[in-house]
């Protein structure tokens, strides 16, 4: 998208259509003629999953609008409807329900490859923050979408999360009246759900958009973490990353297909299986796997509208990363200290996950309360700090060098 | 002064995991069951799910509905054409208003539901009657009950494909009623001491025992049996297209198997002109 297009039209049609709208020149030298560095490894396929998943969720979802039914009385059984009586109504249902999963798995990976990598730095700040906005969008749809099946955990789910609006001091109650446009979770609220669950992930598309742009002025990160410096350093878009990404795309098809032909259920949750009912709360509440280290955070705080703004904060923090790590080196590869951080990141994020689907009672809110902790100390202590105290190794002088030296040890590639 | 720090660390988180443990085992783990429907290759028993179609007819029909399901789904079963217009008729359907606006009755059709269970008419009636509580309709229970399994086996079923928590656990309450609760327990007004069911007090009484329903090929009448039969039948109630699923999911795996070692030569040999 940046740079003059390398795209010579040869057809007479071709011709006359670039000098009116050089839509195959954008095309061209965006996904074709576009450099890409050549040490790029499969952590970087993500990207194109993601985009890829998104597409299918957009097409499932548009033709599954097309047999639900949004109001209390109706949505439970119109969504046994599609599984039981529209022609494989119960594969577009189960490649939707699980390819939200995917969608997550993908994009969890995708940032921690960004952080283990540092592609985050200067100068894809806006890169990051584009990504960050992404995640947040993807919570709210995902959200959203979970509650349409009006299950127990839907119903439940939708009070429990529109509640924490309550928290807000002064004005809680009444926002929390306007978004359920009533008095309780009702009708209203599954309509306008509805309705936002449709149109966020066109939302989720125009800022994927941003999203690529901002990275194709920038340029992609690498391992080695070191800018591209000559023709030898990247190899040409297609057909080099293009037939990685597909190649990987299929493996990860292979694992949305394990669960979606072999164990559609094993990601959602029982208790939605039960009609919603108002009257009856369910043992446990529980979210979706992929909110369930956020919610662990927002239980570990003892006061309401602390856990409320520790959940903001989980998130936004994450926009504030370019800033918060000082160090001038990209990649882990080359930071011993920041690589042992990053994987202790990654399991207290695990940890966080498995205390959000455990009840919050006992030890479990102590541990919580200690990977919470950790979690931010993580943004606000230990990354500004290792940037001054860490030794680093020696940056190779550029790609192509980074390629031929003898791998350190340890790396994710 | 670091190794008593650490010691007293382990030590408190040893005994507050033991007094989850405690807390949370006081209902036993359903054991678990053979399915003819687990695994990549799973199918219903056609005998099997006639014979809970049985079941469910003679006796859980009495209290819980099965509405989401109609009588032509019961050709699933390996019913025939004529056998499931038969099986509809012998049910009485409301329909109307007729000409003169008034309900009426009529035999089943196949493009019929199955109709609500006679015994009560509203969920208040239905409370009043069994001790507050609604006999829940069956038509997903199959999917809509579990039991947790807890790290690391949730991890492990990923991989082994263990997904009948459902069935098992139906099949352990079935199967789990005692005459007497264990000493010490006491059980407020007329529910029933159940192992496996959350709680302990269901309000539901024993429904099965050894030859409660009659079996036409030859198959033991146990209580064991006609719960594994029922529970069969509902599973397939909950995913009628499980068989479908199952199979097309075969054939995707091993297109995609194929797809992807295609595409992992290619790229070799993409790759290798850039070295």
């Amino acid at each position: 998208m940046s740079g003059h297009s390398t795209y010579q039209p040869q057809h007479p049609f071709m011709k006359w259509m670039e000098a009116r709208l050089p839509i195959a020149g954008l095309v061209y030298s965006s996904f074709v003629a576009y450099p890409t560095p050549r040490n790029l490894n499969y952590w970087w396929t993500f990207g194109g999953i993601l985009t890829f998943m998104l597409a299918v969720q957009i097409i499932t979802g548009i033709v599954l609008a097309m047999h639900y039914t949004p109001h209390v009385d109706h949505a439970f059984n119109s969504v046994e409807h599609i599984m039981r009586d529209v022609n494989f109504g119960w594969l577009l249902r189960y490649l939707h329900a699980n390819g939200a999963s995917m969608f997550f798995l993908a994009a969890y990976i995708h940032m921690f490859r960004g952080m283990y990598y540092g592609s985050y730095k200067e100068p894809r700040e806006v890169l990051w923050i584009l990504g960050v906005i992404l995640l947040l969008l993807m919570i709210a749809t995902g959200f959203m979408g979970y509650v349409l099946p009006w299950g127990q955990m839907s119903f439940w789910a939708a009070t429990v999360i529109t509640n924490l609006f309550s928290a807000i001091p002064g004005v809680g109650e009444p926002i929390v009246t306007w978004l359920w446009g009533g008095y309780a979770v009702g009708n209203p609220t599954l309509n306008r759900f509805y309705s936002l669950h449709y149109l966020l992930p066109f939302v989720i598309a125009g800022v994927v958009g941003l999203h690529i742009w901002a990275l194709h002025v920038v340029g992609q990160n690498n391992p080695a973490g070191v800018e591209p410096k000559s023709d030898k350093d990247t190899v040409a878009f297609t057909p080099y990353a293009t037939i990685k990404d597909g190649f990987l795309m299929v493996c990860f098809l292979i694992l949305y297909a394990w669960f979606v032909f072999y164990m559609p259920n094993y990601m959602g949750h029982a208790d939605n299986y039960i009609p919603a009912n108002p009257s009856v709360t369910p043992m446990h509440i529980v979210p979706e796997w992929y909110y369930l280290p956020f919610y662990a955070i927002l239980r570990a705080i003892p006061s309401k509208l602390g856990g409320v703004m520790a959940l903001g904060a989980s998130i936004f923090i994450l926009a504030l990363l370019p800033w918060l790590d000082t160090s001038r080196v990209r990649s882990a590869r080359y930071r011993p200290l920041y690589r042992q951080f990053f994987w202790i990141f990654v399991a207290v994020c695990l940890g966080l996950g498995w205390l959000g689907a455990k009840p919050a009672e006992g030890g479990y809110v102590i541990a919580a309360r200690v990977l919470t902790l950790y979690y931010f100390a993580h943004f606000i202590i230990i990354l500004p700090v290792l940037g001054f105290i860490e030794k680093t190794k020696p940056l190779p002088n550029s790609i192509s060098e980074s390629i031929l030296a003898p791998k350190s040890a340890g790396t994710m590639s | 002064m670091y190794r008593p720090i650490l010691a007293a660390l382990v030590a408190a988180s040893l005994t507050t995991v033991t007094a989850f443990a405690a807390g949370e085992h006081d209902t036993p783990v359903p054991p678990r069951q053979k399915w003819s429907f687990s695994g990549p290759f799973g199918h219903f028993d056609r005998g099997q799910l006639q014979r809970g179609f049985k079941v469910y007819r003679e006796v859980c029909a009495t209290c819980h509905g099965l509405n989401l399901l109609s009588f032509r789904n019961l050709s699933a079963l390996g019913y025939s054409e004529a056998q499931v217009k038969q099986i509809a008729s012998e049910y009485k359907v409301q329909d109307g208003p007729n000409d003169q606006g008034e309900m009426f009755e009529r035999p089943g059709r196949p493009a019929d539901r199955f109709p609500p269970p006679a015994t009560w008419k509203n969920e208040a009636q239905a409370r009043m009657l069994y001790s507050g509580t609604v006999p829940p309709d069956m038509s997903v229970i199959a999917k809509a009950r579990t039991y947790e399994r807890g790290f690391p086996w949730f991890i492990f079923d990923m991989f082994t494909q263990y997904q009948e928590q459902g069935p098992d656990y139906l099949v352990a309450l079935l199967t789990g009623y005692e005459e007497k609760p264990p000493a010490g327990v006491t059980l407020p007004g007329t529910l029933q001491y159940n192992k496996y069911f959350p709680g302990h007090g269901i309000a539901m009484p024993p429904p099965l025992s050894n030859d409660r329903v009659t079996y036409e090929d030859g198959t033991p009448q146990t209580t064991e049996q006609l719960a594994k039969d029922v529970t069969a039948f509902l599973m397939w109630a909950a995913e009628p297209h499980l068989e479908t699923r199952k199979r097309i999911g075969f054939q995707v795996m091993v297109f995609l198997i194929v797809f992807a070692g295609l595409m992992y030569f290619t790229k070799k040999k993409v790759w290798a002109s850039a070295h």
